[in-house]
């Protein structure tokens, strides 16, 4: 038998590793400092999200969705809302439409700015990371203010949100999104042109259209090959066709094209929420339907109604019509969907969520051959990957 | 489009439910449904979403499939669905979509369909050495064993799963008016 000398080094990547962003286990086969293969063992995180929901009523599976993502809470619930009311035909109000929209864009700006000054740590810039949470929590007192909780919001509810946001928040809102634009060009000065980051982002992790839409990328990561495409835009849900805002795109696929991707859509984001509180008008929050919205404390306290409706939607919760849907939302990593199946009771029969990171996880093979060791935190960082959505 | 669609034999109840198309298939044509779909002009769903089944214990052919697809230049999503039984298998569509890797890989996980022509079905989601396929229903949901540190043989080790409590699953389904008939009279 003939003898092959084998000059590949396999060596173990994680589970615990800063750069590795959670819980990924990869197995690297080196040639030298060179990529042959990798593989990602994920999973480490699967809590069995699915089956669970699948124990719980419909409005005891929202804050589940929080806790995908749990960088971006909001998109997620969008997500598992629209997919509820769709099943159950209702529309929600229009100013239920606009707040969630603001909050999904206050999201999409939360994910971002943990997103790029934690590629930016990867690849060697500390600094963003300390200023990018500085504005992250100052938008994560928005969230507490209308949720009470800072991550786990479980404010987007079937039928609408859970209450109003509170008096004068508009006004706080309007005046904090006046001055965000300033710090973006800040961490833009900060990034953009350093030479650093450059060299570790250009012509790295290349991706091609048609690449990208052969493996099932989605959001930020298809929108840097090149290709215009926004669920926000092209099947718009809410109030998205009632604001304007433009797609951003890349040229080459590479992780410093992902990165700029991301800078822009903080800009659309800003600009967004700017439209919707020019928009916005008072009204309902939700739908008017003490079948599946829970009365109002005060009438409750007077209508022997209202305390059955209360009681019941809490313990027995709303029933859905039989039915299967799929409604996907872009949240910021991708396209975020929920599979919804009824089988006509208060619980989902099956509940399948669609996690953009799960199709870019896949990619990480094909994105790193050829490339050095290194370059794997780099690419990981571009693709911006969450465990809690990944393992569900 | 709904019209082109009917034009596929291999393709029955076909149904436009508005945000996407809905249709059933037999398992045994699923590669060159999927082929027609992608490559023809009038459709290009070329963009494969998801791949996920349902259980249903009490019907003749235990799993419901899900291939979810999205056409960018159409703009359209379409569903398709398949019967399948539990000792039966289905052709992996990883030659038509390479990104189905995964989503076959975790079907097969938590299902246990097995996928031909699959190069590399191994379980994604759970456990290394895990048993069982948890989505299934008769799976229970906490599951056949746990694992804790042990102090003495200074390893993680698996056992049996331990209820302080029973699980407890209240029943509070009643007569109540609910869905869809009571929807919209309380108002009156």
């Amino acid at each position: 038998m003939k003898e092959i000398e084998v000059n590949t080094t396999t060596i173990n990547f994680g589970p615990q590793h800063p750069a590795a962003h959670g819980v990924l286990r990869l197995v690297v086969e080196l040639d030298g400092e060179v990529v042959e293969r990798a593989e990602p063992h994920i999973g480490l995180l699967h809590r069995g999200t699915e089956k669970l929901i699948e124990y719980k009523t419909y409005l005891q599976a929202v804050p589940y969705f929080d806790r995908l993502d749990y960088v971006s809470p909001m998109c997620q619930e969008h997500a598992f809302a629209l997919a509820t009311e769709n099943l159950l035909k209702i529309e929600v109000p229009q100013r239920a439409q606009y707040i969630r929209v603001i909050f999904a864009e206050i999201t999409r700006l939360l994910n971002h700015l943990l997103n790029i000054p934690a590629y930016a740590a990867d690849i060697g810039a500390v600094t963003p990371f300390l200023w990018c949470f500085e504005e992250r929590e100052k938008l994560l007192q928005f969230h507490e203010a209308v949720s009470g909780a800072r991550f786990h919001a479980a404010y987007f509810r079937p039928g609408g949100v859970h209450q109003d946001m509170p008096e004068g928040m508009e006004e706080k809102l309007n005046e904090h999104f006046k001055t965000l634009p300033k710090f973006i060009d800040d961490l833009e000065d900060l990034l953009t042109n350093n030479r650093i980051l450059r060299q570790r982002s250009v012509d790295i992790g290349v991706i091609s259209k048609q690449e990208a839409i052969d493996w099932g990328c989605t959001g930020p990561v298809l929108r840097s090959a090149g290709v215009a495409w926004d669920l926000r835009r092209s099947q718009p849900y809410d109030a998205y066709d009632k604001v304007d805002f433009e797609v951003p795109i890349g040229k080459k696929g590479d992780c410093f094209d992902r990165y700029l991707v991301r800078i822009e859509e903080m800009r659309q984001s800003i600009s967004i929420i700017q439209q919707c509180l020019t928009q916005i008008k008072s009204g309902e929050i939700s739908v008017i339907d003490n079948k599946i919205t829970p009365p109002k404390r005060s009438e409750m306290k007077q209508s022997m109604e209202s305390l059955i409706h209360h009681f019941k939607l809490f313990t027995e919760g709303y029933r859905v019509p039989e039915g299967q849907t799929y409604n996907a939302v872009e949240a910021p990593k991708g396209e975020f969907g929920v599979f919804l199946a009824s089988d006509g009771s208060s619980k989902p029969y099956r509940c399948k969520i669609r996690a953009p990171g799960f199709a870019h996880l896949q990619t990480l093979d094909f994105l790193s051959k050829g490339h050095l060791m290194a370059d794997i935190a780099a690419i990981l960082g571009s693709l911006d990957i969450v465990f809690g959505e990944i393992d569900r | 489009m709904l019209e082109d669609l009917k034009k596929i034999s291999d393709l029955s109840s076909i149904e436009n439910k508005k945000i996407f198309y809905q249709a059933f298939f037999k398992k045994e044509n699923i590669l060159q449904i999927l082929n027609e779909l992608k490559d023809n002009e009038l459709f290009s769903f070329d963009q494969l979403i998801d791949i996920t089944a349902i259980d249903y214990p009490s019907r003749e052919k235990r799993f419901e499939m899900i291939y979810i697809f999205l056409s960018m230049k159409k703009n359209k999503r379409i569903i398709l669905k398949t019967s399948i039984n539990e000792n039966e298998s289905i052709d992996s569509i990883i030659q038509i979509f390479k990104a189905s890797d995964w989503y076959e890989r975790e079907c097969y996980d938590l299902f246990g369909i097995k996928f031909n022509n699959h190069p590399d079905l191994r379980r994604i989601m759970t456990d290394y050495n895990f048993e069982g396929h948890p989505l299934r229903k008769d799976f229970p949901l906490t599951g056949h064993n746990e694992v804790r540190y042990d102090d003495v043989e200074k390893k993680v080790i698996y056992e049996p799963v331990k209820l302080a409590q029973e699980y407890r699953d209240f029943d509070y389904t009643s007569p109540w008016e609910g869905m869809p008939e009571g929807i919209n009279d309380h108002n009156e």
